[in-house]
């Protein structure tokens, strides 16, 4: 019975919501499920809170390694938690919106959160350049094409490109850099792109109906015969 | 009863309110002052024509609740003058009063209004705006919302669905009843093992990251039905397991997997909560803490199977820098190159829902693959006819070929 209900919920809302496409007096049914998943979600958030909490206590009290950095996640998260419950400095007071400007709330994810989010994001310029290090090394005949294609494009991207090949007349222009950055970006790569999207799409399908019927079932936990 | 043509107070109060503007502001329009300089101050009123032949349908395939206005903008809304600012859509509510619901731009020509309601019927009329005044079209006839209860304008869209599901459920099937169905190998899946037993044999845990999105997204599914298949693996080799996850239901739904695996392997007393915990929504939040877990704990074998986006290259490339092992997946194609270029094995797109199916050996799973080939071999034919047709069509101009192209368009067009 603990594996049959939500294998019912799941075949029945599925189904119902494949047709919701084809009936229009159905078609917000997807949103209004959306909205329930979000709702569960809140409360699960609950769970998560929690669980955060836990862990980091835990560790502290057994002081394991790296232990302080468990004092600034149990702090922030308390702070953050504190002044968005009683809308500390929140010029509308405690019936305003909890990011209102000049609110403690969103004056701690404009200063703090926000720089923090921008500078792990910034590392990402560095992994770039360590990737394509490794990707673009001319190990074999597949390699040396996706480094010239890599070349081809980057430097089409940029002026010096055009500045390079600014002399080739406009007869034969497809040899201009830039234009054979386009045409490699928008004939190889972008029909690559699509036969991975057609890929996915079908996947998406068949693994949904494995879902619906019931086929697939590790999600919920348990074994999966049957 | 009132008639449906009749003319509400509202409507000719707004007319007679316009022509008397009109009437005030004729004779001044265009005089000399009393110097006899022209200057524009003088003008009271610039007149513009009005929008014409202004027509409501009701909008096909809804639920009653949208209709579709179309009208000939005011022949003075022209290029670099700029007499019309924009335009007023007025709405008639079963005879109330004409209430605005809406301000267009210039050289607008349609407006579909999404707020009407069955049962009501409405009346609309659009305005010409100037600095100073309005010129209305004509009214449409009166019109009232109707519901449709199939919108056969998705026709072909079910046509395929029916085809593809169709094909799925067959072959699903045709495994049930014990027909071999062949599945070619895939590397990153076959590597799975490997990856588990190295862990083992380092003595050092594996990370399963189970991507940034929550159970309402279907790669998140996949990559929990993964971690199904590869907890299994790892309760048999007794190996540690980590779970950082940025969702709290994926963290309920991980333990659970995690904890029947144990069970199945006959290890429930190894398994603890601890092993699927819940760091942050935050998407750089919880980069940051999966790459400081990555580095404090070195895992030997790194998952990276679901919904990823900026952080995917920032955790694979932390990953190669600790020398894990790793095997990544995701049904994002931006995220595919990152992947690529930083991990061992990537499961590209539709490998990664094929993955539970493939690792499962479950002849039903392995059904559902061949359906979807069949989903493949429609796409791939349909693709060269269509290059086909259109490459004849325009090379030699063959009008037979032509509409085969829009025939298909027509079909496969989303929008």
């Amino acid at each position: 019975m603990k594996r049959q209900i939500p294998l019912f919920i799941t075949f029945f809302v599925g189904t119902l919501l494949i047709f919701s496409v084809f009936i229009p007096p159905m078609e917000t049914l997807g949103e209004n499920f959306t909205l329930f998943f979000d709702i569960i979600a809140v409360f699960a958030f609950f769970l998560g809170a929690g669980n955060l909490v836990r862990v980091h206590v835990s560790k502290l009290r057994k002081r394991k390694a790296d232990w302080g950095f468990s004092i600034v996640t149990l702090i922030g998260f308390g702070f953050m938690l504190f002044v968005g419950l009683l809308k500390i400095g929140n010029p509308g007071g405690i019936a305003a919106d909890v990011t209102a400007p000049g609110s403690w709330f969103q004056e701690m994810f404009n200063y703090v959160i926000n720089p923090l989010q921008s500078t792990m994001y910034a590392l990402l310029a560095f992994f770039v350049a360590s990737a394509s290090y490794r990707a673009f090394r001319a190990k074999n005949r597949e390699a040396t094409i996706l480094l010239m294609a890599a070349f081809v494009i980057l430097l089409g991207r940029t002026p010096l490109g055009m500045m390079l090949t600014a002399w080739i007349p406009d007869s034969l222009s497809i040899f201009q850099i830039p234009n054979m950055a386009v045409w490699i970006m928008n004939s190889f790569n972008l029909a690559g792109q699509r036969a991975i999207l057609i890929g996915i799409s079908l996947g998406v399908v068949a693994m949904s109906l494995r879902l619906i019927l019931g086929v697939e079932r590790t999600y919920l936990g348990g074994d999966d015969s049957g | 009863m009132r008639s449906r043509s009749s003319i509400s107070p509202g409507w000719t109060l707004l007319l007679v309110t316009t022509l008397l503007v009109c009437i005030v502001a004729a004779p001044t329009f265009g005089q000399m002052p009393d110097d006899g300089v022209i200057t524009f101050e003088d003008t009271v009123q610039v007149m513009v024509a009005a929008p014409t032949s202004l027509i409501a349908t009701d909008h096909k395939y809804d639920d009653g609740e949208k209709i579709d206005l179309q009208w000939v903008p005011s022949i003075d809304d022209l290029p670099g003058i700029g007499t019309v600012v924009g335009y007023r859509i007025y709405r008639q509510d079963d005879g109330g009063v004409a209430e605005v619901i809406a301000n267009l731009p210039a050289k607008a020509n349609h407006y579909r209004d999404e707020n009407t309601e069955l049962g009501h019927t409405y009346i609309y009329s659009v305005a010409a705006l100037t600095d100073g005044a309005e010129f209305m079209s004509n009214l449409t006839e009166s019109i009232s919302p109707e519901r449709e209860w199939i919108d056969f304008s998705k026709r072909y869209l079910f046509l395929i669905a029916l085809l593809v599901g169709g094909a799925v459920i067959y072959f699903i099937e045709i495994a049930r009843r014990g027909k071999k169905l062949f599945v070619r190998k895939i590397a990153g899946l076959e590597a799975v093992d490997d990856a588990v037993g190295r862990a083992t044999e380092m003595g050092r845990p594996i990370l399963f990251i189970p991507g940034i999105q929550d159970m309402d997204d279907v790669q998140t599914l996949a990559g929990l039905t993964i971690l199904g298949r590869i907890s299994k693996t790892i309760a048999d080799y007794d190996t540690e397991i980590f779970m950082p996850v940025s969702r709290s239901l994926v963290m309920t739904a991980g333990r659970e997997i995690i904890k029947s695996s144990y069970q199945t392997a006959g290890r429930p007393e190894k398994y603890s909560d601890n092993m699927v915990t819940y760091i942050t929504d935050e998407q750089f939040g919880y980069v940051a803490a999966v790459d400081g877990i990555m580095v404090r704990e070195k895992p030997a074998t790194v998952f990276l199977l679901g919904a990823f986006f900026a952080e995917s290259l920032i955790l694979a490339e932390t990953g190669n820098y600790i020398g894990a092992i790793q095997i990544a997946g995701t049904a994002r194609p931006a995220q595919l190159p990152f992947f690529i270029a930083a991990c061992d094995f990537t499961l590209i797109g539709e490998e990664l829902f094929a993955a539970s199916a493939y690792l499962s050996e479950d002849p039903k799973a392995l059904g559902s693959l061949k359906g979807q080939d069949v989903g493949k071999a429609v796409a791939m034919v349909i693709i060269v006819v269509g290059v086909l047709a259109a490459t004849m069509g325009q090379a030699w101009d063959i009008s037979s070929m032509n509409s085969l192209v829009d025939i298909l368009k027509t079909i496969f067009s989303t929008s």
